[in-house]
Formats: C-alpha cells, structure tokens, sequence
C-alpha cells in the first residue's frame, strides 16, 4: 500500500516538474505578454528582409486595378469617357522617360536593371485579365513556396516562435548588425561547403567573452585555405560588431550564440 | 525498490531531455558588405645605413616607404581594399613591425595591418614583411624576400600578391606584365609597336619598332612567352617572341585573313582562325611538330577561338545562326552549342582562367559593351558601355579584365585616342590603365613568380 502511494507521489510529482519545464508559460516570468507580441508581428513586416509574398501583392494589386477598370467599362458610355483614360497611358510614358534617362548614362549596373525591367515588362503582357483567378491561386502557391524557400536557407526559422529562441525582429536586429560589420572575401568559391559556425558566450551587454569557430580543426587541414580566409573574417566581424545588438532581457536565453556565416548566396551574386 | 530504482532512473533521463530541448539559439548571417576592407600600410622601416646605400644604388630617398606606397597603390587598385592615410598612424613603423600596439590601429578602424623592413645585405636588398589582424590581434603572415635592389618594385607586388591571397582567398594578379600594341600618330597613319609594362603601367619597354603592323599579341598561360600577328610583304605572318630573352620565331605564313592566333592552356598548341579557299575557319598548330590541325568545317565565319583552362571546350565566334554569336566546342570541334542567345552581337570571347565565365565583347544599338556570362551562356552580365571598347584579356586570378577604348575623331578629325582601360568583376572598379602612348589590344601575363 505504502509503495503504492509513494510510486504515485513520484509520478505525480514528476508530471509537475515536467510540465513546469516543458511549458515556458510557467517556468518564465510573464514578461513577453500578448500585446508586446502583436506590436512586434506588425514591426516584422514592415522591416524584416524575409520576403513578404512581393509577386502576391503585386499580382493582388494589379487585380484590383483591372477590377476597377472592368467596372468602369460596363458603366455608361458617357462615364467611360469621364473615367479618366489619360491615366492607364500615364506609367506607360513615365516608364519610358526612366528608360530614355537610363539609356544616357554609362552605368553597368544600370544597364543591368534595364535589362530587368525590359523582361518585366514582357510579363506584363502575359498578364490575362481574363484568367484574374488562376493568377490569384498562384500567387498563393508562389507564396508557399517563398516560405519553404526561406526555411530552408535559414534552419532557425521554427525556433523564433518559441520562447526559447529570439523573436524574428530580435533576431533582425542582430543580423542587420553583423551584415554590417562582416567584410565577405570576395575570392571565395561559391560552389564549395563553406560554412562557418561561431559559437559565442555573450555578458548581458552584449560583449564577447568567448568565440569558439566548431569546426575549428577545419581551419589548419591542408587545402582548406579558403574556410580558414572565411572563418577569420566572421571572427573580425564578431569583433568588431560588438557589443551585438542582443535584446535588453532574457540573459538566459541568449548568453550563449551560434552564428553560422554562410557566403555563398552573396558570392554566387 | 529495484522497480522503485528503475521507474526514478526512467523518469530522470526524460526530465533531462526536456531540459535538453531548450537548445542554442542560432542565427544565420547570410549577407555582409561588400566594401573595401580597411588596411593600413605602414612605411617599410630602414636603418640608415641601408637607406644611404640603397640612395646611392637606386636613386630612391627612401626605399622602405617606396615599396610600402606600391603595396598601398596595388590593394587600392583592386578595389578590395581601402588602404587607410598614413597621416593617421599613431605608431613609428620601426615599432610597428616589432609588435604593434593593436589598439593604435583599431582606433583608426584598421581591420589589417602591414608592417615590415629593409636591410643592406652584402649589396642585396632584403625585404621581410608582416600582416596583421588588427582586431584578433595576432600575426597572420610573415615573410622575407632577398634579391638583387633593381628588383624592389617586383618585391613590392609579390607582398601585394601574398596580403590579397591571404585576405581574399584568391591568388593575387599584382607580379604581372602587359603585353599590348603601342600607337602613336593619326588615325589615318598610326604606328603600331609591339609594348610590354608591369600591371601598374611601370617599366613600359617597346619590343617592335614599328616597321610593320602588329596586332593581337597573346601571352603563354605558362611561360613569358608570346604569340602575334604581324603583316610581313602584306603577308600575315605568325610569330613567337621570347620576353626573358628577346628571341623571336616565325611559326608560319598562312593564307588569307588570319586572326587571333592564341595558346593552348599547357602552351603547346596555337590556336586561330584564317581563310582558306574563301571561307574562315577554326585551327590549330602543334608548335613542336608545326602539324596544322582544322577544328571547325563550316560554311560560315568562325573566329576568335579560347582554350577553357583545362583544355577540354574552345569558345569562339561564329555567324552560323546568320549573325555572330558565341558558341562552345569540344577541343576536337565536336558538340557545337551556341551559348550566347541576347540582342545584338557577340565577339571576341574569352575563356576564363578560373574556367566559371566567359568574357565577351557585345555590340547592342550601336553602342560596344565588356561583359560575362557563365559558360552555358545563363548570368550574362554587361560590365561597361561606350562608344567603342572591345578585346577583354582576363587577370590571372580571373577577377578583372584589361580591354581597350577608342574615343569618337571630333568634325575636323581630330581626338581620336585608344587607351587600356580595366574593370573588375563587379563592374564598379573601372580604371584607366597608365600608358605613354596610346594602346591596344593587352593579353595579361600569368603571374611571374609561380
């Protein structure tokens, strides 16, 4: 009977500790509050770099133009006249003005962004206004895919919405901050594994008190000469970053960091 | 209590798993700037009985500070580097080289520090250099170089060469030579000599004197060696020029238009293009045997052929699809795949020494434009626009192009000028190549001191 009793107050006893420890409602203090939560989701899209579905809005926003203009038609002939037509040829002339502006200059990367906008232009014609909800439901798909895209280049992505983790702007924040201190080496292959992990011990600062690289042994094999160039400029740029832009509470959730500095999107261009 | 035992053990390595999921956070930094890197140059230290000597020998004040300003020039050329003003140094350069006060130079926000020193050994000049890692703080490269003192600009663009690898990754292209064709004159009656100059513009030497027309020298990928073309009795005539020894060897006459005569990636083979019976075709020439070897067999033009850097593909120019475009080849001529699909025209293409890109040059619209594109003809990319501008001969290390610019003869024809011009691969870094004439179609020499 005792026994009995004593294994069902461990197993109680234990349920209570793992929820405690699972549920992060009840082993943190409730600091990061709902209301907090939802200022940040708004302050994510307006500033994150994390693509926000552009091809959608834009496809949505020329549909509500061309719904605009399909009422307009089905109106009287007198307020068809009256619609303003001069404004549909208006872009139209802007865009060739850009064009005229652009064609003076010497500019390489101009001539580039030229180029680009001549092949948007040919999507505009295959625009059919006819076929409004295929257009939508793509978008939608497109949309999707943009999402798995981002997961899959950035691994971390599922851990910003647990409380163990950053919040996407914390994790902005300090990204946009390294971007700026990291000088990529340019001569680097982009078809090659080159991924740098730096594991960090930050002071509540934000300060430096320790950087190990992981693969460290990595550095001193022979023909890796070009993992060792990248592993020393994300050191310089950890160094000379800091104090990093880390939030202002949660010690314990960031005292430690890994930052894995990948070139490759940057050196493919 | 065995079971008792069992269950609490059980029951701890859950609890530790669940503790355990509360992981390091990661962060993935995928982008970074692209700006120069920050670099300081210190003046090379000397002792002044070797800053007399070296006075006397080279007519140099200073040769420390001579070799530190070729160093400074070279990094910032590349447009890789930002080598930082020497008014801000807070250290003596003598100091400097011993141990730096790393400090001093993070607080005029160096990111890389070079330092170093020159000595009189027995009438040689010693140079030994030293790189720094202004914000590890630590050393990261140290090297002394001996040789004879004429030799001091050379040493001067060996460490330029050594400090771009070790902070870029990549080999340097700063111990090199320009080959080029010379002009002086009108446009009506220019005189065309054959030129050679250090990548700076330094050390310019006329190998021709102007006699007889010569046109598109190229260098040997593997030795100091060149190949050019040259009108002997309005005969086109191959010819191979030693520049270590000044000897020169007529391959061979060929018939009709010849063009371009160009090595192959292990300098054994010449490969060009010239008209037999009427039509333009693609061969090459084994220059141990002088057996001619015809590539291409096809009714149209086909021209300006380049070995890929490992011998297996030929780019080269052809009018096959009706105007000229550019096309990729197996080395035997079989599996003919035309790459080059935008408007306008294409020439001139070259291979690549790193092997990824395929430079070209493109007339679009009356305007000439320098571009890349990768190998499969996808990623073109339009580096520079001008008026006229065309035969883009890569950097060793495949990072910029050398090409020439012809400016517009004015009403009364007058103004007209060609001069060497280089750009690098992002199409922001582009600069006038020094020359004392005017000049024409360069080839890059590989790097000297492989």
């Amino acid at each position: 009977m005792n026994r009995s009793i004593i294994l069902s107050s461990v197993f109680h006893l234990f349920i209570i500790i793992l929820t405690a420890m699972s549920l992060p409602f009840l082993s943190k203090k409730a600091v990061d509050l709902p209301p907090i939560v939802s200022v940040e989701l708004i302050q994510i899209t307006e500033k994150t770099n994390i693509p926000f579905a552009p091809k959608a809005k834009k496809i949505i926003e020329k549909v509500k133009e061309k719904e605009k203009k399909l009422v307009s038609e089905q109106a009287p002939p007198k307020k068809v006249k009256k619609k303003k037509p001069d404004a549909v040829p208006m872009p139209e002339d802007n865009i060739k003005k850009v064009e005229k502006v652009k064609d003076d200059t010497q500019n390489p990367e101009k001539v580039d962004n030229e180029i680009k906008q001549v092949s948007e232009f040919e999507k505009e014609e295959l625009f059919d206004p006819n076929n409004i909800a295929a257009l939508i439901d793509k978008s939608k798909e497109e949309t999707a895919l943009e999402v798995n895209k981002t997961d899959q280049v950035t691994q971390d992505q599922t851990k910003n919405f647990d409380n163990t983790g950053l919040t996407l702007s914390e994790e902005d924040a300090l990204k946009a901050q390294i971007f700026g201190c990291w000088s990529i080496p340019l001569g680097l292959p982009y078809n090659e594994n080159l991924l740098v992990r730096i594991k960090l011990e930050l002071k509540p600062d934000g300060s430096v008190s320790k950087s190990e690289i992981l693969d460290h042994a990595r550095m001193n094999r022979p023909g890796q000469g070009f993992y060792k160039v990248l592993a020393e400029s994300a050191l310089r740029a950890v160094k000379l970053c800091q104090p990093l832009r880390v939030p202002t509470t949660g010690y314990e959730r960031w005292k430690e960091l890994q930052l894995n500095f990948d070139a490759r999107e940057m050196l493919e261009g | 209590m065995k079971n008792i035992k069992f269950i609490l053990s059980t029951l701890l390595i859950i609890l530790l798993t669940t503790v355990k999921s509360f992981s390091l956070i990661e962060v993935d930094i995928t982008r970074g700037n692209l700006n120069p890197l920050p670099v300081a140059v210190s003046p090379l230290s000397i002792d002044v009985k070797s800053k007399k000597s070296f006075e006397n020998l080279l007519k140099k004040k200073d040769i420390g500070e001579e070799i530190s300003l070729i160093v400074e020039n070279n990094l910032r050329t590349s447009g890789l580097f930002n080598p930082l003003n020497k008014d801000a140094f807070l250290q003596a350069p003598d100091i400097a080289n011993l141990k730096p006060r790393f400090e001093d130079w993070n607080l005029i926000k160096a990111q890389a520090l070079i330092t170093g020193k020159v000595t009189n050994i027995e009438d040689k000049l010693r140079v030994e250099f030293r790189l720094w890692d202004v914000l590890a703080g630590k050393e990261m490269m140290a090297l002394a170089f001996t040789t004879v003192p004429t030799n001091w600009r050379r040493v001067g663009h060996i460490i330029s060469d050594k400090v771009y690898e070790r902070l870029t990754g990549e080999k340097g292209y700063f111990d090199t030579r320009i080959i080029y064709v010379a002009e002086e004159g009108p446009k009506t009656n220019r005189i065309k000599k054959l030129a050679i100059m250090d990548q700076d513009g330094e050390n310019n030497k006329f190998l021709t004197l102007g006699n007889e027309l010569v046109l598109t020298p190229r260098f040997n990928p593997t030795s100091q060696m060149v190949t050019y073309l040259s009108y002997f009795r309005n005969l086109p005539r191959v010819y191979l020029l030693d520049i270590e020894t000044g000897m020169q060897e007529v391959v061979g006459d060929f018939p009709g238009m010849t063009f371009a005569p160009r090595f192959s990636p292990d300098g054994k083979k010449i490969i060009m293009s010239f008209a037999k019976d009427g039509n333009s075709d693609i061969y090459t020439m084994d220059l141990e045997n002088r057996i001619v070897e015809k590539i291409t067999n096809h009714p149209s033009i086909d021209t300006s052929p380049s070995y890929s850097p490992d011998g297996k593909f030929i780019c080269f120019n052809s009018d096959r699809s009706g105007y000229q475009q550019i096309y990729v080849m197996n080395s035997d001529g079989t599996n003919v795949k035309r790459i080059s699909f935008g408007n306008g025209i294409y020439g001139t293409p070259v291979w690549s020494p790193r092997g990824d890109l395929i430079a070209f040059t493109k007339l679009h619209k009356g305007q000439f434009y320098i571009g890349v594109m990768r190998t499969d003809g996808t990623g073109e990319r339009l580096l520079t626009e001008n008026f006229y501008q065309e035969a883009p001969s890569w950097s060793p290390n495949g990072r910029v192009l050398i090409f020439y610019r012809e400016t517009k003869t004015d009403d009364k024809g007058e103004g007209f000028s060609a001069k060497l011009w280089s750009i690098d691969l992002t199409g922001y870094n582009e600069r006038l190549v020094k020359t004392p004439t005017d000049g024409s179609d360069p080839s890059w020499s590989s790097l000297l001191s492989d």
